[in-house]
């Protein structure tokens, strides 16, 4: 890939990312802000590829483990999270009736 | 193209694919919870996408395996027990939390890739010197420091471990802002020169800066910051996507970039505030003691719990206002108890939500939700500030600036221009608070003094309590 098709990429994934959110009710804000805070932990991958790189340079393992470790982290506790905000308003519908 | 690198590229086009799909849905009711799911969904699929591909060319070694099991178990383990285990009313500093880390692994990848050169993937071998990659590598570093001292700072502030510290208050924080920021663009550009060892400088300044900047901000202001960390996290991420040339980083990253500014964009309208003054203004309070802040309270009506339950009793229409302190109180349930009691006896009962109620938009209904609060009834501001004069009782339960007519008749008040709800317009107000303290933004709110409001001093949970057992006395709720 080169540089200026990267570019492109981080333009165009912006401006999704400015359309996607356009109308949100506030009632799911924090929801979202969560939700979205869970997704930004994808440098998961730039760590995995960090560590499939290392090419037995243990520091540089290490280092990628840890990295690794901080971003999954923020994904898994992120979307429990968030699961666990949401669950309570699918809930409920079925205590109205 | 051999088919490690065919199957790769589709998989990181579904994910990108249901990762948008799952923003989108995570801003409707109903598909939230499914687009939370279907997002966590894509996520994994992408590891599974990496890891495919690198089976497929250049295989994984058994050390390196061992290493991803090392950090995805340690990892993974301590989000989900966080997770189960955080109470719902920190939330705020919670995601901040989380998003530490978020920027935390940008800037590790980073700093591991400037250290140990990595042979970059097969397409591009003579890529990976390029000034680009040093440019990429050094915003990583940046953003991802300032992501993490930033969000520490404002988690440990939002949990009290931290107070604001009486210099930050003064013109002195700009100055040293600014030398920390001048030093981080040094250490950057020597960096991009070629200059290996200004890294660890950049690191340490650029970790400062992001201390030196949230550590002034006030409570008030504290959520518009997480969200703006948050949009930092992924601009981290994308910059990461950069480093290790990840194009599924970088769309990823920039859309959660793009978010975050939105969010942010709507807390600080909401709460009157430009994301200026919120940066650098400082706390609220510190600048408006002098002009109206300092007014005394001259009318004060408070009134027994008995008084209260008397005229809830007979009221057709009540409107409750939520705030945080309800939320420390941790009296939702008890809230919800009482309201069901008026329900039985068919008084009508909404619930008013202000835009930023509690400290973070959404983060009131939430907490109500968790208390069984039927979503019909919470009702935002500008659905429900026409109701107010045909309403008998306002309940406002630990909310303050919110419901602060200054901010509507008073053009010299820090708050002027802010959207509030107009309680006053309601026949009674009872305000529900321990004592005559000011609100976040420490100024006096005028409707306490207004002839139609009654303060119920006391804790919100033992004051429901009492409310409880007054309506009981009355037959309230008992068919």
């Amino acid at each position: 890939m080169s540089f200026i098709s990267l570019l492109w990429v981080l333009l165009l994934g912006s401006l999704l990312g400015l359309e996607l959110i356009g109308k949100v009710p506030p009632t799911l804000h924090t929801p979202l802000m969560s939700g979205a805070n869970a997704i930004s932990g994808i440098t998961m991958l730039a760590a995995l590829t960090l560590i499939v790189k290392a090419e037995g340079n243990v520091p540089l393992l290490i280092i990628g483990s840890v990295s690794l470790g901080f971003a999954l982290f923020n994904v898994v506790g992120g979307f429990f999270v968030t699961d666990r905000m949401l669950a309570m308003f699918s809930r409920k519908p079925s205590n109205k009736k | 193209m051999n088919l490690p690198v065919i199957i790769k590229f589709v998989i990181d086009l579904l994910a990108v694919l249901l990762l948008a799909l799952g923003i989108k849905g995570l801003s409707k009711v109903k598909s939230a919870r499914d687009a939370n799911r279907l997002a966590a969904f894509a996520m994994s699929l992408s590891v599974v996408g990496l890891l495919s591909y690198y089976l497929g060319t250049s295989g994984i070694a058994i050390q390196s395996w061992i290493w991803i099991i090392i950090g995805s178990i340690i990892g993974s383990l301590f989000g989900a027990i966080l997770a189960k285990k955080v109470p719902m009313t920190s939330m705020p500093e919670t995601v901040a939390l989380f998003n530490g880390c978020g920027g935390m692994s940008s800037l590790l990848v980073a700093l591991g890739v400037a250290i140990f050169p990595i042979s970059n993937s097969v397409e591009n071998l003579n890529f990976f010197k390029s000034l680009i990659n040093e440019v990429s590598i050094s915003v990583s570093i940046f953003v991802g420091a300032i992501t993490f001292t930033g969000s520490i700072v404002a988690m440990a502030k939002l949990q009290g471990w931290l107070s604001t510290p009486g210099w930050t208050q003064s013109k002195v924080r700009h100055f040293v802002n600014i030398v920390f920021a001048v030093a981080s663009l040094i250490a950057f550009f020597d960096l991009i020169n070629g200059n290996t060892s200004s890294i660890w400088l950049l690191v340490i300044v650029s970790s400062l800066l992001g201390i030196g900047v949230t550590l002034p901000i006030g409570g008030a202001d504290m959520p518009v910051v997480i969200s703006l960390l948050n949009s930092y996290s992924g601009i981290a991420a994308a910059a990461a996507g950069f480093v290790v040339d990840s194009q599924l980083l970088i769309v990823a990253g920039a859309m959660v970039g793009a978010a975050g500014l939105i969010l942010t964009q709507v807390m600080c309208k909401g709460m009157n505030r430009s994301l200026v003054s919120v940066l650098f203004g400082g706390s609220l309070s510190a600048q408006s003691t002098a002009s109206s802040g300092s007014g005394e309270y001259t009318n004060i009506t408070s009134c027994s719990v008995e008084e209260c339950a008397l005229t809830l009793e007979a009221a057709n229409k009540v409107i409750i206002v939520p705030g945080y302190g309800l939320a420390v109180a941790q009296a939702q349930h008890t809230l919800r108890e009482v309201t069901k009691k008026l329900e039985q006896n068919g008084i009508e009962v909404v619930y008013a939500i202000h835009p930023v109620a509690g400290r973070m938009p959404g983060h009131m209904n939430v907490l109500l939700a968790e208390a069984d609060v039927p979503y019909e009834q919470l009702k935002e501001m500008d659905v429900v500030n026409p109701d107010f004069p045909a309403t008998d009782v306002v309940l406002v339960l630990g909310a303050n600036d919110v419901v602060n007519p200054q901010a509507k008749n008073d053009s010299s008040s820090p708050l002027y221009g802010m959207p509030v709800l107009d309680v006053q317009e309601a026949r009674t107000v009872f305000v529900i608070k321990r004592g005559m303290s000011a609100g976040y933004s420490g100024i006096k709110n005028d409707l306490f003094d207004l002839p139609n409001t009654s303060m119920v001093f006391g804790d919100a949970k033992k004051v429901l309590n009492d409310l409880i057992g007054e309506l009981k006395d009355l037959g309230v709720g008992e068919k």
